[in-house]
């Protein structure tokens, strides 16, 4: 089976001082698949996933590796074609719905953008087409929440709103950038299980930022760990989670909250287990380097 | 709605009494008298108490006050000192040729200035995007008496190519119906007279519409840029949308709010300019008319004018007020 999207070596440091912020990731994301994309802040998920969809700022330059979507190599190939081919193929579920919905747009007009640009819907079919992907996003009266502006509704409105227009264009490869950190957690339960229920009908191809370990073994089928840049470990999540091989996924597993054993209490990471993760980064560095 | 506009209205009204109460005290606390304006050198002391007599200003202050007042209230602006002529009369044939100039210099700013803030948005990366600033910082430092001097010099004197003064060639002179000359002529398909009125206008709107294109092209910039750094900009970005389209559709409907409220602001000063402006190129408007008024002390005239002045002023913020709510959602009802 073939990976629909491959990072291949990526690299990227910070323009401000050239410190490293990726140090050669690999990943597949195979076809139909929920890839868990893990690590604490600064770990470089969030950069990964903007080089992806070409939104990456200023500050990061990426300097080796490549990042195949389809055989075309998303680094390299001019703006213009980029930006085609991840307006037409990539979609992404924003992090913080509050603020990732334009508060001077309806909503009906958000929903139908990619519609109009991609699929060549004129605007009364994207109309209808936005008004069934509400419905299927469980928004009530959706043809009242077309005329609405992002401030009648709620943060779980939004998100939904922003997980409709995500599969809107029926995408080969979605992003979710921690798409439940910012709701409720009643709203993130429902909101994940919409999310998997319409990756599952779709078949869509997902890659889930979190640094949630609970949502990861909920939803993914593969896992990349990352520390500092680096990938600590990658398997499928049955195997990272009953056979971690790293010392840093076994501490991060056994530093999650087990609500179903609260004799267990909290676990904080041993000092010694990031100690010996910076070690290896440092002697990656090193090498490369030297 | 109603009760905003009852209220609205109260406020206007209240702020006219206040502009004609201080316009009123001001003009008889200066110094200089409008009938020794008009006397000639032979006029004895009698001549001279019988015409103040026939103005009324040898009445009290108060009752002068009052009289104006209340012919004011019956729609008598009074009688014009130095021109023997109905004010309101006066100030309707000389309104329309203003506000024709007003609100072309501000069309040509409003243009012009998002010309440049959408531009410099577009290239805010890039090092030409310093020299816009620069050119916009020329802009909106030069004050628009200064930029009249200049294309006087420029495009009258230098390369004379545009008229200096005057608002039509006289030998074109047709019956206007009414004193929106440039407005009539287009609307009549007489595009030779809206060639020169255009012609005779492009000095005087230049010189007033400059200084506030900097100033929209400035604010708006500031606005763009920090609408371009939103989440919603980005996922829009993801869709696949062009910077431009960016620029236009996703951040613009979100930056013209504030810079459409400093806008209107700054629009009460490019009124105020037209006086200056007006006398500079001798075009036949309500400013050029007030430097005379002041200049022959001719109190009725300077008291209507100011209050015309007063009357467009709270249109404006109104105008102003009602754009940014439509153009906020947020401040909508309902």
């Amino acid at each position: 089976m073939s990976a629909l999207l491959s990072i291949e070596n990526l690299s990227a440091v910070s323009r401000r001082d050239g410190k490293p912020i990726l140090r050669d990731v690999s990943l597949q994301v195979e076809s139909g698949t929920i890839h868990g994309l893990v690590g604490e802040s600064g770990a470089g998920k969030s950069t990964i996933s903007k080089i992806v969809l070409g939104i990456v700022s200023g500050g990061v330059v990426v300097t080796a590796g490549r990042v195949m979507l389809d055989g075309k190599d998303l680094v390299q190939i001019p703006e213009r074609d980029k930006r085609i081919l991840i307006g037409s193929q990539l979609a992404l579920i924003p992090q913080d719905p509050l603020t990732a919905l334009n508060p001077g747009r309806h909503i009906g007009d958000q929903l139908t953008d990619s519609l109009r640009m991609w699929k060549g819907f004129n605007r009364k079919a994207a109309w209808a087409r936005a008004l069934e992907l509400l419905d299927h996003v469980a928004i009530r009266d959706p043809a009242r929440v077309m005329d609405q502006f992002p401030h009648h509704l709620s943060g779980g409105m939004r998100q939904r709103v922003l997980i409709a227009a995500a599969f809107a264009i029926e995408p080969k490869l979605l992003i979710a950038d921690e798409p439940t950190t910012a709701l409720d957690a009643t709203v993130q339960k429902q909101v994940l299980q919409l999310l998997k229920r319409l990756q599952a009908e779709h078949g869509t191809s997902v890659v889930f930022v979190t640094h949630d370990l609970g949502v990861v073994a909920q939803i993914c089928d593969d896992v990349t760990l990352l520390f500092q840049g680096k990938v600590m470990e990658q398997g499928t999540a049955a195997t990272i989670f009953n056979a971690p091989r790293h010392a840093y996924t076994r501490a991060l597993l056994a530093a999650s909250p087990r609500y179903d054993n609260p004799a267990a209490g909290l676990n904080p990471i041993d000092d010694a287990v990031i100690a010996a993760c910076y070690a290896q980064i440092q002697q990656f560095d090193g090498v490369q380097h030297g | 709605m109603i009760g905003l506009i009852t209220k609205r209205a109260g406020m206007a009204a209240v702020t006219l009494f206040g502009v004609a109460v201080v316009v009123f005290g001001l003009l008889r606390v200066a110094p200089g008298d409008p009938i020794a304006m008009m006397i000639g050198p032979g006029a004895t002391a009698d001549d001279i108490l019988r015409l103040r007599a026939s103005y009324g200003l040898d009445q009290p202050l108060i009752n002068q006050f009052w009289i104006w007042l209340g012919s004011l209230l019956q729609g008598d602006f009074g009688t014009s000192i130095s021109r023997r002529i109905d004010v309101g009369q006066l100030l309707l044939e000389r309104l329309p040729a203003t506000i024709e100039l007003a609100l072309m210099a501000l069309l040509v700013s409003m243009v012009l200035g998002g010309f440049i803030a959408i531009i410099g948005t577009l290239w805010r990366r890039h090092w030409a995007s310093g020299a816009i600033d620069g050119v916009n910082g020329v802009l909106l430092a030069i004050p628009e008496f200064v930029w009249a001097l200049a294309l006087v010099l420029a495009l009258g004197v230098a390369f004379p190519v545009l008229p200096l003064s005057g608002r039509i060639n006289p030998s074109l002179t047709t019956d206007f119906r009414t004193g929106f000359s440039l407005l009539e002529s287009l609307l009549i398909f007489r595009f030779d007279l809206a060639a020169d009125l255009a012609r005779h206008m492009t000095m005087p709107v230049l010189a007033l519409a400059l200084p506030l294109a900097g100033i929209i092209a400035r604010v708006l910039r500031e606005a763009l840029s920090e609408a371009m750094m939103q989440d919603y900009v980005t996922l829009a970005r993801v869709k696949g949308m062009s910077e431009l389209r960016l620029i236009l559709f996703e951040a613009m409907r979100n930056a013209i709010g504030p810079t459409l409220a400093l806008t209107g602001v700054q629009f009460t000063f490019l009124i105020g300019g037209t006086v200056i402006v007006e006398k500079i190129f001798s075009y036949p408007g309500l400013g050029n008319m007030a430097i005379d008024a002041v200049v022959n002390r001719d109190f009725p005239l300077i008291q209507g004018l100011v209050l015309m002045f007063g009357v467009i002023f709270i249109l404006i913020n109104l105008l102003v007020d009602f754009a940014v709510v439509a153009f906020n959602p947020r401040l909508r009802h309902g």
